[in-house]
């Protein structure tokens, strides 16, 4: 009895039909699709995207070439070299980072000492040339410089948690 | 060869590329409509950002695919790996000569026009042969096997409800097909034919080789099946066949068991309302709605397993047909009213 | 000469060129597309004589369905190791022969007309359907030869299958997959619900 059952209901096709009737009320139901860039979803502020060096209020970088994150960089994509500077203070002379190994980690921004270097909240970039992919440190510094507020305020609003 | 031969030689020719155009065109936005309503039934919204709606966007593949670099392996059968896209493409669209878009309106009226179909149609499985063996590549060849085992097998499936509708109609001319069908929505072979139109659409699924039956593609298991190596130009040309052929299956059911251009109003009061709409409206509504099922199956079913496809084929789908068929013979030497009642 | 003529010679021409390809050719999947071509050349030259339904049926039982099969096992053999075979001049008595008897036949089919230039024959009626000539006389005339070959190509299918199928061994492990048992399994004979309480007591 239960073969004839399952007989009659395989011949009807009544699985597909049920399959079929889904997806057809999708066809009317809501989009979920956003529409990238007039559109965007919240992102956190503990979002790890670009990189960027800050500086403090007064102008002076940040970064005391301390290399704690060339160190601590899972992935290597690091490379820093330092001399003193004319005042005597210890600077980079070099800071590159390579986004194609970069893992997005953010533990450099967790080793640095004096908050230099951090992960913005910005994931939308690109590049046209090859070599583009290394960001120098002018670059960082003017990512940094064109971020700085809402750097500063991300800090400020994950700050408690850390 | 004298001149009013030449003209007419030329008149047919023109038909021929108007047909050939139009098809392309709406093969065109096939691929559109196709990642629309995908889109849809996913809960995305599909292309939107070529031109209104994201209407340009087939031109935009288009030129796309005419500016890419066609790639020619070099172990490969050069000859036949640039034949087997001509031959797919080819087949699909000579088929198309003896579809009747209207009561007067087809390029060749052909006596055994349903046997012509099928004959043209089961060629386009050498495109897909060819195109495997000749990249020399395993992937290739291996979906070109399955492709042809798969076309070969419901072939037969699709030939046995063929005979169905010739028994119904009682000839291989697709306009004394459609005319045998007069009469009103209830007079169609859809409802007859109910198991043999089933089957026929299944069968004309997978003899495109369109999901659920899209084994002979299986990007899970074999990237892209018999056209792994082809690129640019000659990938286009396997695209537009594959889609040629879904429209020409979706044709063919509305012209073998949904009437053609009949209106489906015939026999009702509504009759005389509807009757200023040219056949050709109803004939392309009917087929809309068969498209349509196509990208509904392929956004709802999941890929068919191998031996299952085989399974279904041979020891599903052809008893079945044959059961029904000799329900058919019964029915119409008993004049069963009121199909078989003339 | 008019079009139709030209067409019967092209097609005529291309029909005996493709069948010498075919057997002089070395690789085996060209031999089997030239035989394609020659029994396609053959239908469109049947269509010109106006007997479009054996014209539709050869294109879709041998070109169709028969030559696929062929290519399929064609496609399988090992092309380099094939080609070096020399095989043609082998069996040339046998070949003869054949071609000897075939023109025979043909001659003694065609005695009545020329056979280098054949007059065309008389074009049939516009309303005249080849295919209800064709099934008038074999569900009539020749009913009897017509089942009884249906009933031998039954009988070597039904043998061929027989032939392949290979039962299954009594008490051998058994490794095959029954799709029929496998779309019938149901979640309830996979899967057993356990309730398990959220929380250990105490």
């Amino acid at each position: 009895m239960q073969r004839l059952f399952r007989y009659i209901k395989s011949f009807s096709l009544w699985d597909l039909l049920k399959g079929l009737r889904l997806t057809g009320r999708f066809l009317y139901g809501r989009k979920t699709t956003i529409q990238y860039p007039e559109e965007k979803t919240p992102v956190s502020p503990r979002f790890r995207g670009i990189h960027a060096l800050r500086r403090y209020a007064n102008g002076e970088e940040r970064c005391i070439a301390c290399k704690l994150c060339e160190a601590v960089c899972p992935a290597l994509a690091i490379t820093i070299e330092a001399e003193p500077r004319d005042d005597g203070s210890r600077r980079t002379t070099r800071y590159d980072i390579d986004l194609f190994k970069c893992v997005y980690c953010g533990l450099c921004e967790e080793a640095c000492p004096v908050d230099a270097i951090v992960l913005t909240r910005h994931q939308d970039y690109h590049m046209e040339a090859r070599g583009e992919n290394i960001l120098t440190k002018n670059k960082l510094l003017a990512i940094g410089e064109h971020y700085e507020t809402e750097i500063a305020a991300d800090r400020q609003a994950d700050k408690d948690y850390r | 060869m004298d001149s009013s031969q030449i003209v007419l030689i030329a008149w047919i020719a023109v038909k021929i590329i108007a047909l050939v155009l139009v098809l392309l065109v709406s093969v065109a936005y096939l691929t559109c409509l196709e990642r629309k309503v995908i889109g849809w039934m996913q809960t995305r919204i599909g292309p939107n950002r070529v031109g209104p709606l994201g209407l340009a966007q087939p031109f935009a593949d288009v030129l796309k695919l005419l500016n890419k670099e066609i790639i020619l392996p070099t172990a490969s059968n050069r000859f036949l790996f640039l034949l087997a896209p001509v031959i797919s493409i080819g087949t699909a669209l000579a088929a198309w000569a003896a579809i009747p878009f209207d009561k007067t309106a087809v390029l060749a009226n052909l006596n055994a026009g349903m046997l012509y179909i099928f004959a043209v149609s089961s060629l386009g499985v050498y495109g897909v042969l060819i195109a495997g063996w000749a990249s020399n590549s395993k992937y290739a060849l291996f979906g070109a096997l399955r492709a042809a085992a798969q076309t070969i097998s419901y072939e037969i499936a699709m030939g046995f409800s063929l005979v169905g509708v010739m028994m119904a109609a009682g000839s291989l001319n697709l306009q004394a097909i459609i005319t045998a069908q007069a009469g009103g929505i209830w007079h169609w072979f859809w409802l007859p034919l109910f198991p043999l139109f089933i089957v026929y659409w299944i069968a004309g699924v997978a003899e495109t080789n369109r999901a659920p039956f899209d084994v002979a593609e299986g990007e899970s298991e074999l990237v892209a099946g018999f056209h792994v190596e082809y690129s640019g130009t000659t990938f286009a040309l396997f695209f537009l066949a594959e889609y040629a052929n879904m429209i020409l299956i979706a044709a063919l059911a509305t012209v073998f068991f949904m009437g053609g251009w009949l209106s489906p109003f015939d026999g009702t009061p509504l009759a005389a309302t509807f009757a200023f709409v040219p056949g050709f409206v109803w004939l392309l509504a009917k087929f809309g709605f068969f498209i349509f099922c196509y990208l509904w199956f392929r956004a709802t079913f999941p890929r068919y397993r191998y031996d299952q496809i085989m399974r279904l084929g041979w020891k599903v789908l052809i008893p079945v047909t044959l059961v029904w068929l000799s329900v058919l013979a019964l029915a119409i030497v008993g004049h069963l009213a009121p199909w078989f009642n003339t | 000469m008019n079009f139709i003529n030209l067409l019967f010679y092209v097609f005529s021409a291309t029909a005996i060129l493709s069948a010498l390809m075919v057997v002089t050719l070395r690789n085996t999947v060209n031999c089997v597309l030239f035989l394609v071509l020659t029994f396609f050349a053959t239908a469109a030259n049947w269509l010109l004589l106006e007997s479009e339904f054996l014209a539709l049926v050869l294109v879709l039982v041998y070109v169709g369905a028969v030559m696929t099969l062929f290519l399929f096992v064609v496609m399988m053999l090992n092309l380099r190791r094939e080609a070096q075979r020399e095989r043609l001049t082998q069996f040339w008595p046998i070949g003869l022969l054949a071609i000897v008897c075939v023109t025979a036949l043909v001659l003694l089919a065609v005695r009545h007309g020329n056979v280098i230039f054949p007059i065309p024959p008389v074009a049939q009626a516009l309303d005249y359907s080849n295919v209800t000539a064709l099934g008038n006389v074999l569900y009539t005339t020749y009913v009897w030869p017509f089942e009884v070959a249906a009933v031998l190509l039954l009988t070597a299918i039904v043998a061929a299958i027989a032939l392949g199928h290979r039962p299954i061994k009594q008490g051998a492990q058994q490794r095959r997959q029954d799709p029929a048992a496998q779309i019938a399994v149901r979640r309830n004979d996979r899967v057993r619900l356990v309730n398990l309480p959220s929380v250990k007591k105490g």
